[in-house]
């Protein structure tokens, strides 16, 4: 595995061995020195063009608890908020040579791009609405750890899936382990075509008790702005995961930070069925086996490379027209 | 209302030419078969029967073995020549150069520039550097609206009088169904074609590409096809009530072709194009998030694409336009999202839609033909054609040359065309412009050479 820019790479194996590696990594986090040296002298550059506390401190942390150089990079306050454009701001910090960009943008496809620009490993931490594939590897993993089997599960991905990249990706990853997925919310917050990705589609939470997991999503207050519902009000008595919503065999996941009394009552983020903290608690166990998986062990010479788009032996002709 | 001369291009000294044995294809004339061709003056002096003519001391001789295919040159009704004000992206000379190479004899320039074309002191020094600097005819549109911005005319007549062909606001929608009244009003003591942008922004905004299932599995704000087809509905509406004269642009989707082909049945004064990306590409090409798939309207999907092929042949729709678009690389090489819209067309064009409608037989060749020169017409122009005494407006092409998009770099100052290395076949020799050489291939040069 060279980068991670899309859970779509991972099949359920290599997912696996991840999540593997990760186990063995919890045990470090419960020592005195949480530290390991695999990763000494190398250095991992956090690239965030958006605000991010617990991703960013997350990579952070799982980078110095492998015994790597962090260097974070804000776009705020920095040469992005004079006109700097992405590939300019990566040629300039690839320069100092980091083994692995840790990069967060509001642009689906951004880490993709920025993996063709430079030599380092790319980990994509949010890519617009498009995707978040540590945060469905930590998901997985905090699944595993408490349920055991994801197979055959049913899992509800509740709320915002319009605006969420953790849905694409967990919609993805989920099924990938053998999970059944449904997702629901309002039907403007439902993208047309989601179905295609192979989940289920419902805009009511009758069939709620029916679900093993139950994944609500953050509910973001500027979409108020923009009318995608009437009311959080009328939002929440619609889709709000509480009390009498969630059933006692149900594991209620969240991303973070939760919206309490919006997306979820106070009441069941502080249930037992409750694994939002042991999510956030994966998440840096999760992203030192993502770490190490790509930069541990040779590498090959990384070759400075600006891949030409346009390699003609692999281009097709243009498609016939099929007419009906 | 007619005021100067619709077209402009830099004078370049007229050819002595004889094209010996070509296959000479003109769907207006009505004529397929082998020719000889003699240009001379900047008209076509004589078309005879194949070997029938012998090269004069002064005049070039190309053999066309009776393989080389003679075509009335293109038209394109649309394409966007930045000038003035966003030269670094392309200028009179390379803008149509691109056309140029890609066969066209005529071109129509868009008013969305840096000031807006939408005053006659600026129509006129645009116009005065195309007789300087352009390749091949120009004719430009001016804005309908001052700068674009949806809220006043422009002084159209005036306009007019200074040579515009019509009016566009295009890369913007006429939002407003009153004011875009008042223009088709005003139409009748100005003449001229409305071209129509059609794009509802409440509908759009926030998208980059197609909504479809492609967009949701990538997370991309969708533009559903309803943002086009309820504005062509609407503004056919009121052309039909005003029995004013409209063109709708770049259609994209299969409810706009039927809104068009509703309107037509009514008896409704409306034309429409479509563009070759979106006849050839769908939202399955944006799936890698190339920039250069990203355009206005976006690419739609394979029901939308087929829909319009079909309009395209029955003539609903009624020619093809590039909407050549050029943007530099570095406004282009950045997320998805970012990227500015539009693809380069003009040197692509006729081979792209040659290789994917023509070759599989889902188009034919002289249906091609008749759509690429079609836009003339529209615009009250005339339509190149093969005929002695017609001005000499000709592209030669070897449909047996195979070649990779790009693979010798552009002629356009822009290289985000959606075709880029793309195997086309379909290479166009040479562009004669009023007789002159606009375009010549450098195997043909070296052949002209020999």
């Amino acid at each position: 595995m060279r980068h991670l820019l899309s859970i779509e790479d991972l099949d359920r194996d290599a997912i696996e061995r991840i999540v593997a590696q990760a186990e063995r990594f919890a045990e470090v986090s419960d020592r005195e020195i949480k530290k390991v040296p695999a990763l000494r002298g190398r250095m991992v550059l956090n690239l965030f063009y958006e605000a991010s506390t617990r991703t960013r401190s997350s990579f952070e942390l799982a980078a110095k608890r492998l015994s790597a150089d962090v260097v974070n990079f804000a776009a705020s306050g920095s040469s992005v908020e004079k006109g700097e454009s992405l590939k300019d701001t990566v040629l300039t910090l690839s320069a100092h040579k980091p083994d692995a960009i840790v990069l967060r943008t509001p642009w689906a496809g951004a880490s993709e791009l920025v993996s063709r620009w430079c030599a380092a490993a790319i980990v994509n931490a949010g890519d617009g609405k498009h995707e978040h594939p540590t945060q469905a590897l930590l998901d997985v993993y905090t699944l595993r750890r408490r349920v055991g089997r994801i197979d055959g599960a049913s899992i509800w991905i509740v709320g915002d899936v319009a605006h969420s990249r953790v849905a694409r990706s967990n919609i993805i990853a989920f099924q990938r382990m053998g999970a059944k997925v449904t997702v629901a919310g309002p039907p403007t917050l439902i993208p047309r075509g989601i179905e295609q990705l192979g989940c289920d589609v419902r805009f009511t939470l009758d069939e709620l008790p029916g679900a093993d997991i139950v994944y609500a999503l953050r509910m973001q207050r500027e979409r108020m702005s923009e009318t995608w519902v009437p009311s959080l009000r009328e939002y929440a008595s619609w889709y709000q995961i509480n009390g009498s919503r969630l059933g006692a065999h149900q594991v209620l996941m969240h991303p973070g930070p939760v919206n309490r009394g919006v997306e979820l009552s106070g009441e069941v983020v502080d249930s037992p069925q409750a694994v939002i903290t042991a999510q956030v608690e994966a998440g840096v166990v999760v992203r030192m086996a993502v770490l190490y998986e790509l930069l541990a062990g040779a590498r090959d010479a990384a070759p400075a490379r600006e891949q030409p788009r346009d390699a003609p032996a692999e281009v097709p002709a243009v498609g016939a027209g099929q007419l009906a | 209302m007619s005021g100067r001369e619709p077209l402009v291009h830099a004078p370049r000294p007229p050819l002595a030419l004889l094209l010996r044995d070509v296959r000479a294809l003109d769907p207006r004339s009505g004529i397929d078969a082998r020719h000889d061709i003699r240009v001379r003056a900047g008209t076509i002096a004589e078309l005879a029967a194949p070997g029938t003519l012998a090269p004069d001391a002064e005049e070039e001789l190309i053999e066309g073995e009776g393989r080389l295919l003679a075509l009335p040159a293109f038209f394109d009704p649309h394409v966007h020549l930045r000038t003035p004000g966003q030269e670094h992206k392309e200028d009179l000379d390379s803008g149509t150069r691109a056309a140029a190479a890609g066969g066209f004899a005529g071109v129509i320039a868009m008013p969305n520039t840096d000031p807006v074309l939408d005053s006659a002191p600026l129509l006129r020094s645009v116009r005065d550097a195309a007789a300087r600097e352009a390749h091949v005819a120009v004719g430009f549109l001016a804005a309908i609206t001052r700068g674009l911005e949806g809220e006043q005319l422009t002084e159209m007549a005036e306009l007019r009088l200074q040579g515009a062909l019509g009016f566009s606001d295009d890369g913007r929608p006429v939002q407003s169904a009153g004011m875009l009244r008042k223009a088709l009003q005003y139409q009748r003591l100005c003449g001229g074609v409305l071209a129509l942008h059609e794009e509802d922004p409440t509908l759009s905004r926030g998208g980059s590409m197609h909504e479809g299932t492609v967009s949701a599995a990538l997370g991309i704000g969708g533009i559903p096809t309803v943002a086009e087809s309820t504005m062509v509905a609407r503004d056919a509406a009121l052309a039909g009530y005003e029995d004013a004269r409209v063109h709708f642009q770049h259609l994209s989707c299969a409810a706009s072709v039927d809104a068009v082909a509703d309107a037509k049945a009514r008896g409704f004064r409306v034309s429409a194009e479509v563009t070759p990306h979106h006849l050839l590409l769908t939202d399955e090409d944006v799936r890698g998030l190339d920039t250069r798939m990203k355009m206005h309207p976006p690419l739609t999907d394979e029901a939308d694409r087929v829909a319009l092929i079909e309009g395209l042949r029955a003539g609903t729709i009624d020619c093809v336009a590039t909407d050549h678009a050029p943007h530099a690389r570095d406004e282009k090489e950045v997320p998805f999202e970012q990227a500015p819209m539009g693809t380069t067309g003009l040197e692509t064009a006729f081979a792209a839609l040659y290789s994917g409608l023509v070759l599989p037989g889902t188009l034919t060749l002289e249906l091609l033909v008749a759509r690429m020169t079609a836009g003339a017409g529209l615009f009250g122009l005339a339509t190149p054609t093969i005929a002695p005494g017609a001005q000499a407006d000709l592209a030669l092409i070897d449909l047996d040359a195979e070649f990779i998009a790009g693979e010798h770099g552009w002629q356009s100052r822009s290289e985000n065309c959606c075709f880029a290395a793309r195997r086309l076949r379909g290479r166009v020799l040479l562009t004669l412009v009023a007789g002159a050489e606009a375009h010549r291939d450098r195997a043909t040069a070296a052949a002209g050479a020999a």
